[in-house]
This record gives C-alpha cells, sequence and structure tokens, in this order.
C-alpha cells in the first residue's frame, strides 16, 4: 500500500533540474492566470516608453544624439530593475499563503523554489523588454550597432535583472508581508533609478545628486547597455571609474550579487515556515 | 517500536513582551499504524511539534526521530515518508485542484503519468471532481482543505501529520473527514493530529496527549484520561438561583470535591464516585429543601474536565494573545 519506499531517488542534477522546472512552470501559470499582472508586465512598458519620449523628448536636449535615442537604455534598466522585485513580493506572498510549508515538506531540491522564482521572473522581464523595444522602434529608436552587440546589450539588462531577482526574493523571505517589499521598493528603487543617468545626462544634475548618479550602478548598466545599442551622444563619459569601465562595473554587480545572494537564499529558504 | 520518537523538545521565540517558551521540553512517541491526537488549546505548541517533526522548523535542543531517521540530520529523508497537512490549506490559488496534485507528485518526484493517475484517484476519493478543473482561488474553506489535505495523502505516506484538519470546516464536511483518516488508519497509516476539539481526539485518537504550555501534562487513552477525574458527575439546573448556596451545600454533601457553579448561578456540578447513589440522595435532600429544578442527571466526564482538571484552565482562552501559536500563526 505504502508507496513511499518506492519513490525514485534521484541524482542531485536531475532532481535540481526537474524541480526548479516544475516550480518554474507553476508560477508561469500564474503569471498566465493572473491578467493584472500581465497589464503591470506589458502595459506599464509602453507607457514609460511613450510618456517619456513624447513628453520630454521635447524638452531634454541631449547632445549629439535625439532624446529617444538616449532614452531607451535608461527605460530598459528601470523596467526591469521594478520586474524583478516582483521576486520578493512574490516569495512574501508565498510565505503567507502558507505553500512554502507544502513545498519544504516534500523531498525536493532545496533550491527549486528560488530556481523556480528567478526563471519566472527573468521570463516576465524578458516579456517586457520585447514590448519595450517595439515600442521604442514604433517611436524612432534604432540600434546603431551590429547585431552580437545588440544581443549582449539585452543580455546584459536581463543578466542584472536576474541576480537582482535574487536579491529581492532573499528580501522577500525576511519581511513579514508582500506589502513591505511594494512599499520598500518604491521608496528605495525610485530615488536609484531617477537619481542616475537612465532620464537625463547626470552633469545636468546638481551637486551632491550628480555624484550619486555617477557612482550609481544603474548608471552603469544604462551606460553600458547605450554604449551596446549605439545610442550615446557626443558628450564626454563622466571621469569615474564605474563609468568609464561600465562593463566591468556591470559584470562586478552581477557576479557579487549572484555569488552572495544565492548561497544566502538557499540558506535563508532551508529555515524559513508560514508566519 | 515507535514510528515517532520525540525527547525533550524545546523551541523559544522571541517577541515583543520577551521570549516565548513555545515548546518547553516536550516527549512524545507514536506506536507505529495508530493514531495520536495532540489535545490542548491555542498557544500550546502543537503547530510548533508538528511543524518540527515534518521538518519545517528546527528544535533549540532535542531530539526527534521519525521512521528511524534524525529529523535534522537528514530531513530531505524524512521527507520522503511523510504527508503533511497544515492548520492552514497550502495550496496554489492560481492552479486547479488537479495542477495541485500534479505538481506535489511530481515534487515528490513521480513519473509524470503516475502524477495524474493519482492526482485523478485523489479527486475522486475526496469528491473534488466539479472543483478538480478550476483554479482553487474560487473554492470555499473545506474543498481548499480538501486539496490540502488530498496534497499530502499523494504518495500514501507512512506518517500523516495534520494540524487542526477540520478547523473551519461544517459539520458534514468535518464527518466526512473523520471518515477518510479513519479509512487510511485502517489502511495503515499512522497519524499525528492536533486539535482543540476534545470530540474529535475523541473519535479519532488511539492515544491523546495534552498539551499545555509546550510540554505533555497527560497522555493516555480518552478513557484513561477521563478516569483520572473520577467516575460520573451529577449535574443539576436550578429555577431560582437564588438558591444557588443552598444546592451546592447539597451536592457538596455527596460530592469528591467541591461544586462548581456556572455562570448564571443555576448550573451546579460535582463529581462524584457512585452517580446513581449520589443523584438519588442530591434530589432527595433538594426536594426535601423545596429547591426546584429545570433539570437534573448525571453525566461521564468529558475531556473538557479533563482539561480543567489537569491544567486549572478551559480548553478555551484563544483570546490570550501572547499565545506562541497566535504570534506565529497568521491571521485570516
Amino acid at each position: 500500500m505504502s508507496a513511499a519506499s518506492t519513490l525514485p531517488t534521484w541524482n542531485p542534477l536531475t532532481m535540481w533540474y526537474s524541480d526548479g522546472w516544475t516550480v518554474t512552470k507553476r508560477n508561469l501559470t500564474k503569471i498566465k492566470r493572473s491578467p493584472d499582472m500581465l497589464v503591470f508586465a506589458v502595459i506599464q512598458p509602453i507607457m514609460f516608453v511613450l510618456l517619456f519620449s513624447q513628453v520630454y523628448g521635447g524638452a531634454i536636449q541631449v547632445q549629439g544624439t535625439d532624446y529617444t535615442q538616449f532614452l531607451m537604455a535608461g527605460i530598459f534598466a528601470q523596467t526591469v530593475v521594478f520586474g524583478s522585485t516582483f521576486s520578493g513580493s512574490a516569495m512574501a506572498q508565498d510565505l503567507k499563503e502558507g505553500i512554502i510549508d507544502r513545498f519544504r515538506s516534500l523531498p525536493m531540491s532545496g533550491s527549486a523554489v528560488l530556481i523556480g522564482r528567478t526563471n519566472s521572473d527573468l521570463a516576465l522581464n524578458t516579456i517586457s523588454m520585447v514590448i519595450m523595444m517595439l515600442t521604442g522602434l514604433a517611436v524612432g529608436w534604432r540600434v546603431n550597432s551590429s547585431f552580437p552587440e545588440f544581443m549582449a546589450g539585452i543580455g546584459l539588462l536581463l543578466l542584472f535583472s536576474y541576480s537582482f531577482s535574487w536579491v529581492m526574493a532573499l528580501l522577500g523571505m525576511m519581511v513579514t508581508s508582500p506589502e513591505v517589499i511594494n512599499n520598500a521598493s518604491f521608496l528605495i528603487l525610485f530615488p536609484l533609478t531617477f537619481i542616475s543617468n537612465a532620464f537625463v545626462p547626470s552633469d545636468t544634475l546638481p551637486e551632491p545628486l550628480r555624484t550619486f548618479a555617477e557612482w550609481n550602478p544603474v548608471s552603469s548598466l544604462v551606460q553600458a547597455a547605450r554604449e551596446l545599442f549605439g545610442n550615446v551622444g557626443t558628450a564626454p563619459v563622466p571621469d569615474v571609474w564605474t563609468m568609464q569601465h561600465p562593463f566591468a562595473t556591470v559584470l562586478i554587480g552581477i557576479s557579487v550579487m549572484l555569488v552572495v545572494f544565492v548561497p544566502l537564499c538557499i540558506r535563508k529558504f532551508a529555515s524559513i515556515s508560514s508566519r | 517500536m515507535s514510528i515517532i520518537e520525540a525527547t525533550g523538545l524545546t523551541k523559544t521565540y522571541k517577541s515583543k513582551s520577551g521570549p516565548v517558551h513555545a515548546l518547553a521540553g516536550l516527549d512524545l512517541a507514536v506506536p507505529r499504524g495508530t493514531v495520536k491526537a495532540l489535545l490542548g488549546p491555542n498557544g500550546a505548541g502543537k503547530t510548533t511539534v508538528v511543524k518540527m517533526l515534518t521538518t519545517l522548523i528546527r528544535p533549540d535542543s532535542g531530539r526527534a526521530i521519525v521512521d528511524g531517521i534524525d529529523v535534522v540530520q537528514d530531513p530531505k529523508a524524512v521527507r520522503r515518508v511523510i504527508g503533511v497537512s497544515g492548520q492552514y490549506a497550502a495550496v496554489d490559488e492560481n492552479l486547479t485542484g488537479f495542477e495541485n496534485l500534479v505538481m506535489v507528485g511530481r515534487l515528490y518526484h513521480l513519473g509524470g503519468t503516475a502524477a495524474k493517475r493519482r492526482a485523478h484517484e485523489l479527486i475522486d476519493l475526496f469528491d473534488l471532481t466539479e472543483a478538480g478543473n478550476r483554479p482553487v482561488k474560487g473554492f470555499s474553506g473545506g474543498m481548499r482543505r480538501r486539496i490540502d489535505l488530498a496534497g499530502a495523502l499523494v504518495i500514501n505516506p507512512k506518517i500523516l501529520f495534520l494540524d487542526e484538519p477540520t478547523t473551519g470546516l461544517d459539520p458534514r464536511s468535518r464527518l466526512a473527514l473523520w471518515g477518510v483518516i479513519k479509512q487510511l488508519v485502517t489502511d495503515g497509516t499512522t497519524v499525528l493530529l492536533t486539535t482543540q476539539y476534545l470530540e474529535e481526539a475523541d473519535q479519532l485518537a488511539d492515544d491523546i496527549a495534552v498539551i499545555d504550555d509546550g510540554r505533555v501534562i497527560a497522555e493516555g487513552t480518552s478513557d484513561q484520561l477521563k478516569a483520572q477525574i473520577g467516575g460520573h458527575r451529577v449535574v443539576v439546573a436550578l429555577i431560582d438561583a437564588g438558591h444557588g448556596p443552598a444546592a451546592r451545600e447539597v451536592l457538596g454533601r455527596y460530592g469528591e470535591g467541591e461544586p462548581t457553579v456556572s455562570g448564571d448561578g443555576r448550573g451546579i456540578e460535582v463529581a462524584v464516585g457512585d452517580g446513581p447513589w449520589a443523584l438519588q440522595h442530591v434530589l432527595a435532600d433538594l426536594g426535601a429543601a423545596g429547591i426546584g429544578l429545570h433539570d437534573a442527571g448525571m453525566r461521564r466526564p468529558t475531556l473538557d474536565d479533563v482539561f480543567l482538571k489537569l491544567t486549572g484552565h478551559m480548553a478555551d482562552r484563544a483570546a490570550e494573545g501572547d499565545a506562541p501559536d497566535l504570534a506565529l500563526g497568521k491571521a485570516k
């Protein structure tokens, strides 16, 4: 009668892959069945591209290029950074609903829930990226670089958002409710993305915002994407290391986030339970 | 040998009002193939015990062995032989009942076909056919509870943990669930369940452990526990509460202890050695004193009486805000 004794013993790699995929599928189904989430992922990027390019396009001068070219990398960066916060609120929500207790009582891979979470959020961010690019192309954005450079730019943005998802997932497991993540990300990420070179050239900002913007990792991400899309103007790049070496800065940032937060997340997950 | 053995389990939580000792050296043994009920009020530590035995939280000290496996040393091996249904239905709101069960099957590493076959079986067993193909979001509490319980049974676990399985269910669903649990036990599953309902422990359990303040304060069969507080109890209901003191004196004459008086002063009760003999005398004396009665009789003690006797307080003290189970459980 008891089937327990006949459960297969899988090697860790098979288990990691299969369980990660099972949870990813579960999360994607959730996205499919929650129209509000799809709207958020689709409508908001369209709105941002249209609002910024049409409203500010005439007012903000960028040396050597037009505002729409300048803007797109900034919008991409802002959208994927905000998109990653969903990993945090979704973990907090799962914890609140008790489904984490179900997962933790199953003999599944200890990282599968986190892998599934970050995977499905990467998928959501990818959808947002595609929508934004199409909208951008419609309002006159052009990629002035080679196809490999273009792909590298997309890859860099998505990789950044993926590693940032792990940071947010850890926070999501530490807070008392999903709302905390939503409110905190609003308070922290809005300044972080706006006090940067994403929407205006950083040399137009007053001190000390200008210094902040120049050292802001989001600025490096935007600068790297701009260079890869061939959307930079003729203005000189600020003379700080992170802006002069945007690729190295972003890759270091991604590595640090993954090396530090993946193990922290897995460790945290092994001890959480619904509250 | 017992399939569940816990010794000296402790767990302390920090809270605003100081440390809360959720478990304070709890010992527990459940023989294979039996049903053990953990009976206690909110905050007694029942949920903490279940979470420890199902590997969700680690004890601060003490040791727990489930099916020969140490829960701290090898949690994954424990998870292969247990099924858990927690206090709150742990189901995915956006998946259908069927999809929830298939997902659980996949995560137990049943093959795709086996997981689907098992999900169909459970949908039939729990009478969820109409709910099987709609997202859980729209279901009633009882329906969610059944899907959650079905999730705990995906692998026919050797040991089933049920944390307050019928809390929030209507009487009909409760009876149906009791039926399913009884069937599982007949098939050889060991069950550890927690409950606040004394009747539920009475109905389902071979053996009851009464828990209070993180310790087992009494253990035994329902009959053994009842025997601890004597045989029968004589109960009278007065027409006029003004006769209370006189009636109390009469019951005290034949009782084995102080009579207790209900809140409105009309109900008086006392434990007695020989029920029929005491009742006859009580009625004769009350009649002679001209004290009118609405009702009178004798009854066997309930587990509520046991609880009151053992702990000095009634089973329901859910209003106490600092109870650990409450502090950790979520408000729904």
